[in-house]
């Protein structure tokens, strides 16, 4: 086990499956020369060459509209949308034709690709920049929506991205490169659509996923103070989803609150509330709670966005609420 | 060319033509459903081209689809059981009229978002590029593609990285019903591709052996290395844009001075003027090829419906990846 | 405007009512106070009032049906009125829609769970139950009255702890005084050391008293105020039957190895089949001695204990004493225990033996007479025809309730238990 930031782990994987296998390459805005904007690319540009790291002029459709058909051939692409607010511009190519190819064509096209790209905010970039609306883009059968909150999960589930058959949209956490976690050492793939119990507790279930598992971890540390043990069960991927380690959290602890950056209507605690009170309804023994972003375009002014942004202190006084 | 290849070209067109007419008749009778846009007028454009292209170049359209399959190959059974749902269609009753594909004659299907294949047939190019491959990808969209995002962004990365694409627009005069002149800023639309820096020509739709030609010689051209070309072909749909269209766009004067140019009648003449083939061998190959879209007819109509599991399959490769 | 009538609660303890007779029928006028309906409760045919003037609209429940209390059982109205007019659509569907067809046969009343659930029909009078989903899942498990609890969750919800509070009180259940484990066969681990820094100090810690807890506190007051307690401690021999149990657990499979407290409860058992006085309660001026021997074992919870009931355990085979007492316990451990459970014990055994105890006193679960306190069995030093030797020992304390018997009666009771227990082959007959 390496103690390593989330940005090597990413870089790893990445650098990885390209030396395990010539079919996959990187396209994206500055991914080549660059180095990456968010800098998990640098080294890949004089290792791998311009035709595997490829520099992208900015044309966010293009770019993901081009790695399907590269894909459709059989190639592996790893494409990349600098952040998750550019993917706007790319949505028909992300849900109506990455999504669609294998069933709409009778199961004959198969897209292995891989669109990576960042969400969330926190670093004052102003309404249009920090956005974090991944469960927009899990609404979609046929996509897979993976959200990782550890180093080891984002190696791990970026691998078995890599080497899926069907397109994957793999959201990192523009404030989650330098966090630190335990790798495994070598290859190793974490399979795409498990959910994981993170932190064991029997009181609440705290359903959670990428930058709000480190919320929702120090929340929970912040609560076992007071005696309450808070089980945290991190998604990992948003589509499928994988609701059994959730269900059989609740079924133990009874209570559930459901914790997400980006903002609650029609959001991914809208989901797994829905869900939970379809399926463990006899089981809950107070509602539902979720936290998440306020319901405002994110604002510039620093203490405003983090009035908006869920904060470990939010999650604590939710848990204490349906105690 | 050979007299078989002349008579094979004429035989894909009335093939065509007799499919899509019966497909109206059975659409009039409720056994085809959604959208159904007719090819009729539009035959040589894709019969030319695809009639030289390389079993390794690639094919890939927008949703007036039907021709293109049949030039690509596939058969009229299958094309047929798919605009009746069925599955034995093509992309298995799940596509319809507008998603017809068959990956194994390098057919990559008709696409129903308007401009949203370009960027894709850049990367199937891009994939040849990558794999050494020496295959030109051949992309057919509409004059009203022109003016969406999706057609200058595939038309700069296709010159950016030189890319082996023969972009073809079928200048048909209308999207939907707006007129090209109504639509975009340039109503020459090969010269969009000069904003590209990407070689252009433009040919008459309505004649076979001119679209053949032309594209015979930029095929070739791609395939030296030239990178992406552009080519415009002016051509006229003779029914609406899909069934129960109004048609008050255009008068029925203009429909009808298009009509005299039908490109069959064109080529019939053709191959008569030029002592290629006789009337009687003409008819024979109409007969032949009615024969063919009846038999693809009944063959559509006995077949099975998707099975009710069928509904769930193809969602994912796997679901566990 | 419309108005509808509910089948009446007639008595607290009251949950559903036969309609026996309409005395109406459909478009009869009615004035308030005039009778509509015979209604039979399990204690009676009671007339019911019509609480309004007008015409009788529409009956929702025939003659001879069992319906629940707040089920609407008739709508009125104004003469002329119609119904869809008269009465919101939605509240006119959902009304007609709990109409309850008459049952083939007539239904009794253990046929709770297909009836509409009080509080969902409680929605349509205004007079809906908060309840947390587990709550109400538990109480429909253990046919509890909601609307008998008290909620203490958020806006007086019903929660978990409310009804498990009231199940841990119900008179049959009520505890004995120490925690024990119906005779796990393992010794119980000892609790891991820690230790605390060193200049550390630790502060008080103010708990609040939860319904549990609070519960075996006052019944436990109780029992020792007004209970004349003595205790009568014997040794016994267990070697024999430490052996036997080793002999039959070698031939039965993991999960239904016997205890040695399934054979103390059999031995108890038909002891106490030859001593009625301590199978017995002392009930106002009578004595009652029960005619059923049914032993009360105490179960250590999470937060208190509980007392499951091996029923007839004189009559019962050991491995049957056995599995029911692996199912009741796990039952109780997980809050899920059952009525039969935990009613109807006539004497208690609590056994602490697991713990390395080596003689304890127990406190009398009222009513019952007596209380067997259970050690640990123990290898000691004997001496036997002036030989010092090694024995198999086990203590045991009976705490009896001297209103009902004597210190010479209870020592002969322990006597003849040890009759059984030192000669295990009389358990197995």
């Amino acid at each position: 086990m390496a103690r390593i930031t989330m940005r090597e782990a990413i870089s790893q994987a990445l650098w990885e499956e390209m030396e395990r296998d010539p079919k996959v390459f990187i396209m994206g805005e500055e991914v080549g020369v660059w180095g990456g904007t968010y800098a998990v690319t640098r080294g890949f540009y004089d290792h791998f060459g311009p035709d595997r790291v490829r520099d992208t002029p900015i044309s966010e459709a293009a770019i993901v509209g081009a790695a399907i058909g590269a894909a459709l051939v059989g190639l592996r692409p790893v494409a990349e949308i600098m952040t998750i607010n550019f993917a706007f511009v790319a949505m028909d190519h992300i849900v109506n034709e990455a999504a669609k190819f294998h069933y709409m064509f009778g199961g004959q096209m198969v897209v292995p690709l891989v669109i990576r790209t960042v969400s969330g905010g926190g670093r004052q970039l102003g309404a249009t920049h920090s956005q974090t609306p991944d469960a927009i883009f899990a609404h979609f059968p046929g996509l897979k929506v993976v959200a990782p909150g550890t180093p080891a999960d984002a190696k791990g589930l970026l691998k078995a991205a890599i080497r899926c058959d069907d397109p994957v949209f793999f959201i990192e956490h523009a404030t989650l490169y330098q966090l630190r976690g335990e790798v495994p050492e070598g290859d190793f793939t974490i399979p795409i659509g498990q959910s994981k119990v993170q932190r064991e507790g029997r009181d609440v279930t705290i359903v959670t996923y990428s930058k709000m598992l480190d919320t929702s971890l120090k929340a929970a540390e912040e609560l076992t103070r007071e005696g309450i043990e808070v089980e945290v069960v991190d998604l990992r991927t948003l589509r499928p989803l994988d609701m059994k380690p959730v269900l059989e959290s609740v079924k133990k602890t009874n209570r559930a609150v459901i914790v997400e950056e980006g903002w609650k209507s029609y959001g991914v605690g809208a989901e797994v509330a829905a869900r939970i009170y379809e399926e463990a309804f006899d089981f809950l023994d107070a509602p539902v709670k979720r936290v998440a972003q306020v319901e405002v375009p994110l604002p510039y002014n620093r203490t405003l966005e983090q009035m908006a942004l869920p904060q470990v202190k939010d999650v604590v006084q939710a848990v204490r609420e349906v105690l | 060319m050979d007299k078989k290849e002349y008579l094979d070209l004429y035989y894909q067109m009335v093939v065509i033509r007799r499919l899509e007419e019966r497909a109206a008749e059975l659409y009039q009778q409720g056994k085809i459903g959604g959208f159904l846009h007719l090819y009729i007028g539009q035959e040589a454009v894709s019969t030319g081209i695809i009639s030289v292209r390389r079993p390794e170049d690639r094919v890939i359209t927008a949703y007036r689809d039907h021709g293109v399959a049949i030039n690509c190959g596939v058969s009229a059974k299958e094309v047929m059981a798919e605009l009746l749902g069925k599955a034995t269609g093509c992309s298995k009753g799940k596509g319809g009229s507008m998603h017809l594909a068959d990956v194994s004659k390098n057919f990559w299907g008709g696409h129903a978002i308007v401009g949203a294949h370009l960027p894709i047939a850049a990367g199937l190019a891009l994939g040849d590029v990558y794999q050494n491959q020496k295959a030109v990808t051949i992309c057919m969209f509409g004059d009203g593609a022109t003016n969406i995002g999706f057609f200058h962004e595939a038309l700069n990365l296709s010159k950016v990285w030189n890319l082996p694409v023969l972009w073809v627009c079928e200048n048909n005069k209308y999207g939907m019903g707006t007129a090209v002149e109504r639509a975009s800023a340039v109503p020459e639309i090969a010269l969009k591709a000069d904003a590209y820096g990407m070689k252009r020509d433009q040919v008459d739709g309505m004649d076979v052996i001119k679209v053949r030609e032309v594209a015979a010689r930029m095929l070739e051209e791609i395939r030296s290395g030239s990178g992406p070309q552009f080519l415009e072909v002016v051509t006229y749909r003779f029914r609406g844009h899909s069934m129960g269209d109004p048609e008050r766009y255009r008068t029925s004067d203009e429909v009808r001075k298009w009509q005299q140019d039908d490109p069959i009648g064109v080529y019939h003449n053709y191959l008569l003027a030029q002592g290629i083939a006789t009337e009687d061998e003409l008819q024979k190959t109409i007969r032949e090829a009615e024969e063919e879209v009846e038999e693809a007819v009944r063959f559509a109509e006995a077949s099975p419906e998707p099975a009710p599991e069928d509904l769930y399959k193809h969602v994912y490769v796997s679901e566990t990846c | 405007m419309a108005e509808i009538v509910t089948m009446p609660k007639l008595g607290f303890d009251m949950a559903e009512g036969t309609l026996v007779r309409w005395l109406k029928a459909e478009g009869e006028p009615v004035t308030k106070g005039e009778i509509l309906a015979e209604i039979e409760t399990d204690k009676a045919t009671v007339e019911v009032e019509s609480t309004h003037s007008g015409v009788v609209h529409r009956l929702l429940v025939e003659a001879g049906t069992v319906v629940p209390v707040g089920t609407p059982i008739a709508i009125i109205g104004a003469p002329g009125e119609k119904l869809e007019e008269s009465l919101p659509s939605e509240k006119a569907a959902e009304a007609v829609e709990k109409k309850v067809p008459a049952p083939e046969p007539p239904q009794t009343a253990e046929m709770e769970p297909t009836l509409p659930q009080p509080e969902t029909v409680g929605a349509l009078t205004g007079e809906r139950v908060k309840a947390s989903p587990l709550a109400r899942r538990i109480a429909r498990e253990h046919q509890l009255d909601l609307r008998q609890i008290q909620g203490t969750g958020p806006g007086g919800r019903i929660v978990r702890r409310d009804v498990e509070a009231v199940l841990a009180a119900q008179p049959e259940a009520v505890p004995s005084p120490v925690s024990a484990l119906p005779g796990e066969a393992a010794p119980s681990k000892p609790p891991e050391v820690s230790w605390l820094p060193v200049g550390q100090v630790s502060e008080d810690q103010r708990l609040p008293v939860d319904r549990l807890r609070g519960i075996i506190a006052r019944r436990m007051v109780e029992s020792k105020q007004q209970v004349p307690h003595f205790y009568i401690t014997r040794e016994y021999d267990m070697r024999a039957l430490m052996d036997l149990r080793k002999a039959l657990n070698a031939e039965l499979p993991e999960d239904q190895k016997l205890s040695v407290n399934d054979f103390i409860i059999k031995a108890v058992a038909l002891a106490l089949r030859q001593f009625p006085a301590l199978n017995a309660a002392l009930v106002g001026n009578e004595i009652v001695r029960y005619g059923h021997v049914n032993i009360g074992v105490a179960v250590a919870l999470e937060n208190g204990l509980m007392t499951v009931v091996c029923r007839d355990a004189d009559l019962k085979p050991l491995r049957l004493i056995s599995q029911e007492m692996k199912e009741m316990s796990a039952r109780a451990r997980l809050g899920k225990v059952r009525p039969e459970d935990i009613e109807g014990s006539t004497f208690s055994i609590s056994n602490l033996g697991m713990f390395g105890v080596e003689h304890f006193i127990a406190i009398i679960n009222p009513p019952e007479a007596g209380i067997l306190a259970i050690g640990a069995v123990r290898e000691v030093p004997v001496v036997q025809n002036g030989v010092l030797g090694i024995g198999t020992r086990m203590k045991a304390t009976l705490s009896a309730d001297h209103r009902v018997t004597d210190g010479a009666e209870a020592a002969r009771f322990m006597q003849l238990l040890a009759e059984f227990l030192e000669h295990p082959l009389r358990l197995v007959l």
